[in-house]
């Protein structure tokens, strides 16, 4: 420890890089927070025979967790295609990650008449 | 059936169902003559149906098996299809086969594709046919079922065949084709059905089965199939005609000139009457273990040949 302090002593510009690596890190934890914040997880639940948040709005970048509430199996499955699930057994979840903006319909294909939509813009 | 029950005129679908509600929890016969059902009244007890009679056709119907399913409703659904199993082997009348009307597996896993099969082995009879239900086709559509109950093995979910006179088509119809529609049997499906039914006469009785009902009994919870007027169109000309669905886990009938559609009970668990007041999507109802038996059942069906009308007892579990 001693040591490290006479080697900024004897490089007082060191201390100035150290301190400024200190001050970037310092904005730059919270920035990376805020981006993880607007990642976050936005969840939809199945219940009854319909998705309870039939239609959502989220930012690029959002992950969508679908949870089966029902005793009966239930699968997510989006009309292009992009993104489809197993069959949801009871409290099973299934999450896709939205990258692209759209809007993206999707339905139960066990039970076809369940629909939902996913509009992603920025 | 005796002469007496046969000379009485035929009732009135109100009247018949107000039979039918009155023997609510029995077995009941029904005779199809001439388009309008009549019940015959026969319980359990009563064997005048049992009577082998020459050129009678008697098969079993089942449905609804959702092997897999292991919740409240119903936590042992293979000791159900053993009991099923056990009433089909105390029929008086050997039956020729049995059909099952899909919802064979909960969830299309091939473990549960595999016990089911094995377990429908233990029914003596030469062949089980099966149909697929929507839960059949959960992941994969068909393909799952189909690496186990590939009925003409040429890896396609509809086939025909033809017994004692009498001509099978089993159908496909959990197949979906459009957002937020009921499933459906599609064009290839009915294309196959048209030239299929091509080559068979009028007079030749016609058995179709498929899972979930061939008539609009409850859209909003998909209680209906998206084309079945087209197939109903194809059957209409073909003198006697007796369509045999599953999927609602009740006992519902519709006659429509000489097409009369019945749907059966399932061996798992009840599900709501279609609407019901206070119930808001179809899921599994769950009762005491003393009524859950009265509510699960299988049926037993006769065809004789040279008559256009087809009985049927259905019979629950608990009796």
């Amino acid at each position: 420890m001693s040591k490290s302090v006479s080697a900024f002593a004897a490089h007082p510009l060191r201390a100035v890089a150290l301190a400024l690596l200190v001050i970037v890190i310092g904005y730059a934890l919270p920035a990376i927070h805020a981006v993880a914040a607007s990642a976050t997880k936005v969840d939809v639940d199945i219940a009854k025979f319909l998705f309870a948040q039939k239609e959502i709005t989220v930012a690029p970048g959002t992950t969508v967790v679908w949870t089966n509430r029902d005793e009966t199996p239930h699968t997510v499955a989006a009309s292009d295609k992009s993104f489809s699930s197993k069959g949801l057994d009871t409290n099973d979840t299934f999450e896709h990650t939205f990258t692209k903006e759209g809007d993206f319909d999707y339905i139960c294909t066990v039970h076809p008449f369940m629909t939902g939509v996913v509009h992603v813009h920025k | 059936m005796s002469e007496r029950d046969r000379a009485k005129p035929a009732l009135t679908r109100r009247q018949a169902l107000q039979c039918l509600a009155s023997w609510s929890g029995a077995a009941v016969v029904w005779t199809v003559a001439g388009g309008v059902p009549y019940a015959l009244g026969a319980t359990r007890g009563d064997t005048s149906i049992a009577t082998p009679q020459p050129g009678a056709l008697t098969f079993v119907q089942i449905s609804d098996t959702h092997i897999g399913f292991r919740k409240e409703a119903n936590p042992d659904v293979v000791g159900s299809l053993r009991r099923a199993i056990a009433d089909i082997h105390a029929l008086p009348d050997t039956p020729a086969f049995v059909v099952h009307t899909g919802d064979v597996s909960h969830l299309s896993k091939p473990e549960e594709f595999g016990s089911a099969r094995e377990l429908l082995k233990e029914i003596r009879v030469d062949r089980v046919h099966t149909v697929p239900g929507e839960h059949d086709t959960i992941d994969d559509g068909a393909t799952g079922y189909l690496k186990f109950f590939d009925h003409d093995g040429n890896g396609k979910s509809w086939y025909s065949f033809d017994q004692a006179g009498v001509h099978f088509v089993g159908l496909n119809n959990v197949l979906n084709f459009k957002l937020g529609t009921m499933a459906s049997l599609g064009d290839e499906q009915l294309a196959w059905l048209k030239a299929d039914l091509a080559g068979v006469s009028r007079s030749t009785p016609i058995v179709v089965l498929a899972h979930i009902p061939l008539w609009t009994i409850w859209e909003p919870w998909g209680w209906g199939t998206a084309d079945s007027a087209q197939a109903i169109a194809l059957l209409r000309p073909f003198g006697s005609v007796t369509v045999l669905n599953g999927h609602i886990h009740q006992v519902l009938q519709k006659v429509e000139g000489n097409v009369a559609l019945h749907t059966a009970r399932s061996l798992a668990y009840p599900l709501p009457t279609p609407g019901q007041a206070g119930i808001g999507e179809p899921g599994p109802v769950t009762v005491s273990a003393g009524e859950l038996g009265k509510l699960l059942g299988t049926r037993e069906l006769r065809v004789v040949r040279g008559r256009t009308d087809v009985a049927l007892i259905d019979t629950p579990l608990g009796r």
